[in-house]
């Protein structure tokens, strides 16, 4: 988790390939999309969204808020209500066999075939993707995700993370551009889910952009280049991940004193300061909008007044805590704007 | 990145997986597949073929036990071409595997070329068993054997048009079983299989030529002896008539996604 003040610096490294990144057209391109369910129910409303290439795009939400449909519209399985969808410039409807070539599709269920080996399901996923029979591939894909030992064995015997895997092999087995993982890492353990992030990570730096959804924030936080906040079929936010733990991030700075206060001293009253446990400690509390010298500052009014501290402390809040925030804020106040509201970090000790 | 094959036109990788996979699955049960139907012709031979058959005359001067031959081929490709069909699209339909076909690049008509492809390729199989295992029983000739085949394969492609469109019409197993059940069963047994309808009395033979399964098996039959209930003509108009109807209806099920996509 991303609990302590990572160096500015590192912010600004990181931030340039992002940048850089953006500049890239976009590989998906969603206009005003919109899906209604037979059973009226509106499970995405006017969603506008631009995957760039080359980039991890994490889709956060709670469940039931679309992800897994907006996911299905791409890839061809739900037919939309209204809105345009391009894959690579291709319309998905018009031009789908040149839109659906470019992706793979790691579904959020373990739907796989019980009687057939491991090695046929793999082929068959890449003949259908209109390729031509390729074993090297198909055996580098299985080995980098540990199948090639079980590629003779019937799927049905494998354990639910293996299944997970074969998914994954299905879905890399045409050598997909775009690669959608709905969930991939739901019911799996510690190491597969390194094993997997490794992969992606590979996936990445070959050029692959992939989109995936997630509900452990903290992978995302980890892995994504950029973040969309999906809540009630609404697209709420889409930032770069470092621009919105920025900007709708908070930190907290806490400051052990040598000496306990009765109260804060009125020359203080420029900071949000709160006194806690006691007085022993100061309690500073600001968003990464405001200025960076204001903490210096802060030190120095201190030093002024005589008040000493003998350690301090810094926290900052997760991508977590902001999630929560954000579907809260809409969920509460559907109509006000989303960044209009800022969260507060959890209490993390 | 490897470039794709050329699947502007066609994706015949696509379509070769699908087959392949299906005539897996049929490989699978193999046994089953084929042991069901020849020793369900092996019975009727003993039954009708022997047993009744020995009292029965010939029919347009044909031997019953020779007569029924065509007959018995045609109702086990019927069933066969139903069940195969209608169960190749409806079990991935009940596990979610479609997910994959329905997300890649296949169009419509590929995807109906492989699964029916691969249903009708089953059933005509199952047909030349048949026929295989009749010869062990009764004298078979084939007058006109170019047009059995086209009979045969043209049938077996309707049947699994029709299993196709029942298989994605189906909301559980039990509606896969109801159609071949209750509705072709009965209409091969009274559509002339096991004789011809000039038997009937005149009201029940208006009433048979209702049954468009009499047509199937009628030109079916003529293809075998020169004999037939219509003319072969009607038979093949019907046939193609048949054919054209499952055609059209898989055709609105892709443009509407009906059950397919949501
Ligand atoms: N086939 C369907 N028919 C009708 N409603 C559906 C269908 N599929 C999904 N829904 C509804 O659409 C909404 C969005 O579902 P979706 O599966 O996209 O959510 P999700 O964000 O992927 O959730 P989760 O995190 O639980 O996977 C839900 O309210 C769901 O009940
Ligand atoms: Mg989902």
């Amino acid at each position: 988790m991303g609990n302590e003040i990572v160096a500015d610096g590192a912010y600004e490294i990181r931030g340039i390939g992002v940048t850089l990144l953006r500049q890239m057209p976009a590989v998906i391109s969603i206009s005003q999309l919109t899906k209604t369910y037979a059973s009226d129910l509106k499970a995405l409303k006017h969603i506008d969204l631009e995957i760039h290439r080359g980039e991890i795009f994490a889709l956060l939400g709670p469940n039931g808020a679309g992800k897994t449909t907006l996911i299905s519209v791409v890839c061809g399985i739900v037919t939309p209500t209204t809105g345009t969808v391009l894959v690579d410039g291709h319309d998905i409807v018009r031009e789908y066999r040149a839109a659906r070539s470019k992706i793979g599709l790691v579904p959020q269920e373990l739907h796989t075939d019980m009687f057939e080996s491991v090695w046929a399901t793999v082929n068959f996923s890449r003949g259908l993707f209109g390729h031509a029979p390729n074993p090297a591939h198909l055996e580098k894909v299985l080995r980098d995700l540990s199948l090639w030992d079980k590629r003779n064995d019937k799927i049905m015997t494998l354990s639910g993370g293996m299944k997970r895997r074969v998914l994954i092999a299905k879905a890399l087995a045409h050598e997909p551009e775009i690669l959608f993982l709905d969930e991939p890492t739901a019911g799996v353990d510690v190491e597969l889910r390194r094993d997997m992030w490794a992969l992606v990570r590979r996936l990445r730096e070959s050029g692959v952009t992939i989109i995936l959804t997630t509900h452990y924030i903290d992978e995302a936080e980890e892995m994504a280049d950029r973040i969309g906040v999906i809540n009630k079929g609404e697209l709420i936010v889409v930032e770069e991940k470092v621009g919105l733990m920025k900007k709708l991030g908070k930190k907290q700075l806490t400051l052990h004193l040598l000496e306990p206060l009765a109260s804060l001293p009125l020359e203080l009253s420029d900071w949000r300061l709160a006194l806690k446990l006691g007085g022993s400690e100061i309690e500073y509390t600001f968003d990464g909008r405001e200025e960076q010298t204001r903490i210096p500052a802060l030190l120095r009014r201190l030093d002024e007044l005589g008040i000493g501290f003998k350690d301090l402390q810094t926290r900052q809040s997760s991508l977590e805590d902001i999630f929560v925030s954000l579907v809260k804020a809409q969920s509460d106040h559907p109509w006000s704007a989303p960044l209009a509201s800022v969260p507060s970090p959890s209490e993390r000790a | 990145m490897s470039t794709a094959a050329d699947i502007r036109r066609f994706n015949r990788y696509g379509v070769l997986a699908i087959y392949r996979f299906e005539l897996a699955r049929f490989r699978r049960t193999l046994w089953q597949s084929l042991a069901t139907p020849v020793l369900t012709t092996s019975l009727y031979f003993v039954v009708f073929g022997a047993a009744i058959g020995s009292r029965m005359g010939a029919v347009d001067g044909v031997t019953y036990g020779s007569f029924i031959v065509p007959g018995l081929i045609m109702l086990s490709v019927f069933t066969e071409s139903l069940n195969n069909a209608s169960f190749g699209i409806y079990l991935p339909r009940f596990t979610g595997t479609i997910y994959e076909v329905l997300s890649a690049p296949v169009s419509a008509f590929e995807m109906v070329l492989a699964y029916v492809g691969a249903a009708a390729t089953k059933s005509v199989i199952v047909g030349f068993v048949i026929l295989a295992t009749a010869n062990f029983f009764v004298p078979v000739h084939i007058l006109h054997p170019l047009w059995m085949i086209a009979f045969l394969v043209l049938v077996a492609s309707t049947f699994s048009l029709f299993g196709f469109i029942l298989g994605i019409w189906a909301k559980g197993f039990e509606q896969l079983q109801f159609i071949p059940m209750l509705v072709i069963a009965p209409l091969t047994f009274l559509g002339g299989a096991f004789y011809s309808i000039d038997m009937l009395p005149p009201g029940w033979r208006t009433v048979s030529l209702f049954n468009p399964i009499v047509y199937l098996v009628s030109g079916f039959r003529w293809s075998f002896y020169a004999t037939s209930d219509v003319g072969v003509g009607i038979s093949l108009a019907m046939t193609l008539a048949f054919f054209a109807t499952c055609l059209a209806l898989v055709w609105w099920i892709f443009r509407t996604g009906y059950r397919l996509k949501s």
